[in-house]
């Protein structure tokens, strides 16, 4: 239904998660909420679904993706085995998590690694920010990790006065900003690059250009200094093999190349639920999160990193840190309906198939794991009745069950979080509305009432359509409410059958 | 190192091993096939990697090495890989040469191999060798990298390298343009032969850094327009000999 032409005026609306400048990327929303993460929900998506601006710019950059992702997808012999061979090695994978940790955990610290086992975040960041002081170092560079964002790692160190490079573009463009990432695979998708030509501008002072390459060179000049000066690297890891004690890194822009290859520190930073049984899953792993990810056939770089600098090697850090966290991940682990959210490889394919996503951003849902993925693992991560809203911001179309490379059933997990939201705690109006529901719909004479009387009242429904005080006004305040019919069907059908 | 944090291995292990008393279903199965998960035997039952499978699953790559050849040649396109297949050595040293003059090279860096040796002297410029270290701000200035590799592998047009094959780990991204130098058998089909290759080739002893790369360093993150060059090579060239 068309958007009431009076309600594009309100453009002038912010949405309030993470305003640019507002330094709210930074501020640890986990513990202390600005607001309800439902109203601000509720306000940005509304403000964002009307931002034809924003429309423009997603549709655009997830048509590049759709049209990339179909033609390498085809490219597979048979995509649909490939995934629920996935599905099963990831299945068996989290099945024996424990072995699979421990065994990861012994090999990878007999080549060297420390291993540190975090709960949660703030023993994670403890950690990290103690190893940096330990070693006496000051400057740090980081490829790109999610469970970082996850614990809000940057804000930790930033307070520990070390100086914090994200060398990953769409990363380092939303560091400069100030803000969260909005996708958790494209960083930067909600800019173009005349406000990305703007922001270097006033933040590096560099000339405006709406040439992509030169903005990227821009970065690249940026970067190359870092990567040399500093101390420590800091990344995450896509796989973790029990086999061989291996962490896997994928990415194409060389930046996490850099990050592990020249600082004389490396510390990898993940959950407990990346692990794979062998270094032989990735031939299948690989290109299936290349493909479902960004419709690559492979990803420009995919590092295998067994340990520190060995004897003999030319290069490398000297030490090795590798950071399990767990932060809820048990949470989700020990409810056996949902367990295989925890399959997730973090491709983004559910978020660019998602109808809701593409209409609300990725801002909107104020988490670290935005879209249909983030919905349903975000409950579990941190409170199930302040994040149940995300749960609701579904159609149900099952896009993203469908798009999913390790058949993650997200689209039913979404249906269970709801009931189980209801099942713990519930609304006590929603309670009385449902069963005036079951009421009114158990009696056919008040029924059929209602249908005499309904025409009569939408006659007068203009009076107060659209405005606080109409019951429907959840929905009548952006679109036209259907037009109740003067006969039912039941009085068409026997009328016709005399 | 004294740690004030203190890892909580034990803790998080014994979390895991109660939430997962109860079994969760496999996926695209019901939930009272959830059981088959206790079985002992299960490994054998499911299709995992490094068995026939995967292969004939994954894009397909023909049978002969012409096929692998004009694969990687087909790959190297979409990438922009500058993918050369030399007739002899006299057809690789000619090779370099016009790549050095193309693009201008002054200073190359390269580590000690069969193939990079052989390079070195054919194109005469000035070298840096990286095996007994390197200072990383005179890498950066080398025109090129010119490095040897584990394999390469046609269904994604990638090279396998690792810290032994390549040179170290830093070699193959600092400098603005990435030489790969192989020979033509180590041109292999798919993703399941390259790890097998590196399995049996390093065994339980694998070197710190093992890696596939695909195509020159590149990034969409600018309204997912392609860029290459973002952090890494500008150009990536692979010689075939």
């Amino acid at each position: 239904m068309a958007i009431a032409p009076e309600t594009l005026k309100e453009e002038a609306l912010e949405p309030r998660s993470a305003p640019p400048g507002s330094g709210a990327a930074h501020d640890d929303n986990f513990h202390n909420p600005p607001e309800k993460p439902s109203a601000q929900f509720h306000h940005d998506a509304d403000v964002i679904t009307r931002d034809l601006r924003h429309r423009a710019l997603i549709q655009s950059a997830l048509g590049k993706y759709g049209l990339a992702r179909a033609s390498k997808q085809s490219k597979f012999q048979d995509w649909q085995a490939a995934r629920q061979a996935a599905g099963d090695v990831k299945w068996e994978a989290l099945g024996r998590l424990d072995s699979h940790l421990r065994d990861f955990a012994d090999k990878i610290e007999a080549r060297g690694a420390k291993v540190f086992w975090a709960s949660h975040g703030d023993e994670a960041r403890d950690y990290v920010v103690q190893v940096i002081k330990d070693a006496g170092a000051k400057r740090i560079i980081k490829s790109k990790t999610m469970t970082g964002e996850e614990i809000h790692l940057n804000a930790a160190l930033e307070k520990e006065g070390f100086e914090v490079a994200e060398s990953d573009l769409g990363e380092y463009i939303v560091q400069l900003r100030e803000e969260a990432p909005y996708h958790f695979v494209f960083p930067a998708m909600h800019l173009s690059r005349g406000e990305i030509s703007d922001l270097f501008k006033e933040k590096l002072g560099t000339e405006s250009t709406d040439d992509p390459e030169r903005l990227t060179m821009i970065a690249r000049e940026v970067m190359r200094e870092k990567y040399i000066a500093a101390d420590v690297g800091i990344s995450g890891a896509n796989f973790a093999i029990s086999e061989t004690g291996t962490i896997s890194i994928t990415e194409n822009e060389g930046n996490a190349r850099l990050t592990i290859g020249l600082p004389k520190i490396h510390i990898a930073i993940f959950g407990i639920e990346k692990v794979l049984p062998k270094m032989s899953d990735l031939a299948l792993f690989l290109p299936m999160l290349a493909t479902a990810g960004a419709g690559q056939a492979l990803t420009g770089y995919n590092t295998l990193i067994s340990g520190p600098r060995q004897p003999g090697e030319i290069d490398g850090p000297e030490e090795l840190h590798i950071v399990l966290l767990d932060n809820g991940r048990t949470n989700l682990l020990a409810d056996p309906e949902q367990r295989d959210a925890l399959h997730c490889i973090r491709c983004g394919a559910c978020l660019n198939v998602c109808p809701i996503f593409k209409n609300v951003g990725g801002h909107t849902y104020g988490t670290t794991y935005q879209g249909p993925i983030g919905s349903v693992i975000t409950p579990h991560l941190r409170e199930l009745q302040t994040w149940k809203h995300l749960s609701s911001a579904s159609s149900l179309c099952g896009a993203c069950t469908e798009t999913c490379p390790v058949k993650i059933d997200i689209a039913h997990h979404l249906l269970q979080n709801r009931r189980n939201a209801v099942k713990e705690k519930s609304v006590w109006w929603e309670k009385l509305a449902m069963q005036g529901f079951a009421f009114f719909m158990n009696q056919p004479k008040l029924y059929r009432l209602a249908l005499k009387v309904a025409p009569l009242a939408q006659a007068f429904h203009p009076l107060i359509k659209g405005r606080k005080i109409d019951p429907m006004y959840v929905w009548t305040k952006d679109r036209d409410f259907p037009k109740v019919a003067r006969q039912s069907f039941r009085e068409f059908w026997s009328k016709r059958q005399k | 190192m004294q740690h004030q944090t203190k890892s909580n291995r034990e803790g998080i292990l014994s979390a895991i091993r109660r939430a997962l008393a109860v079994p969760a279903p496999r996926p695209g199965h019901h939930e009272g096939e959830a059981k088959t998960q206790q079985e002992p035997k299960f490994h054998s039952t499911l299709p995992i990697m490094g068995q026939e499978p995967v292969s004939s699953w994954l894009p397909p790559v023909g049978a002969s090495w012409d096929d692998w050849r004009d694969l990687f040649a087909a790959n190297s396109v979409d990438l922009k890989t500058e993918f050369i297949v030399c007739a002899d050595e006299a057809d690789l040293n000619a090779h370099l040469k016009r790549l050095a003059e193309q693009n201008g090279w002054k200073k190359v860096a390269l580590h000690h191999g069969e193939l990079t040796d052989k390079a070195q002297a054919a194109l005469g410029l000035e070298t840096m060798w990286v095996d007994k270290g390197y200072d990383p701000h005179e890498l950066e200035k080398c025109d090129a990298g010119l490095t040897q590799c584990d394999a390469l592998v046609a269904q994604t047009g990638s090279v396998v390298m690792s810290n032994p094959s390549a040179g170290g780990r830093v070699l193959s991204v600092l400098p603005p343009h990435h030489v790969v130098l192989a020979r033509r058998d180590q041109l292999l089909p798919d993703l399941p032969t390259a790890f097998e290759l590196m399995q049996s080739k390093y065994g339980d002893n694998y070197p710190s850094l093992m890696g596939f790369i695909t195509g020159p360093s590149r990034t969409g993150d600018i309204e997912r327009i392609l860029v290459l060059g973002a952090h890494g090579p500008k150009k990536l060239t692979v010689l075939v000999v």
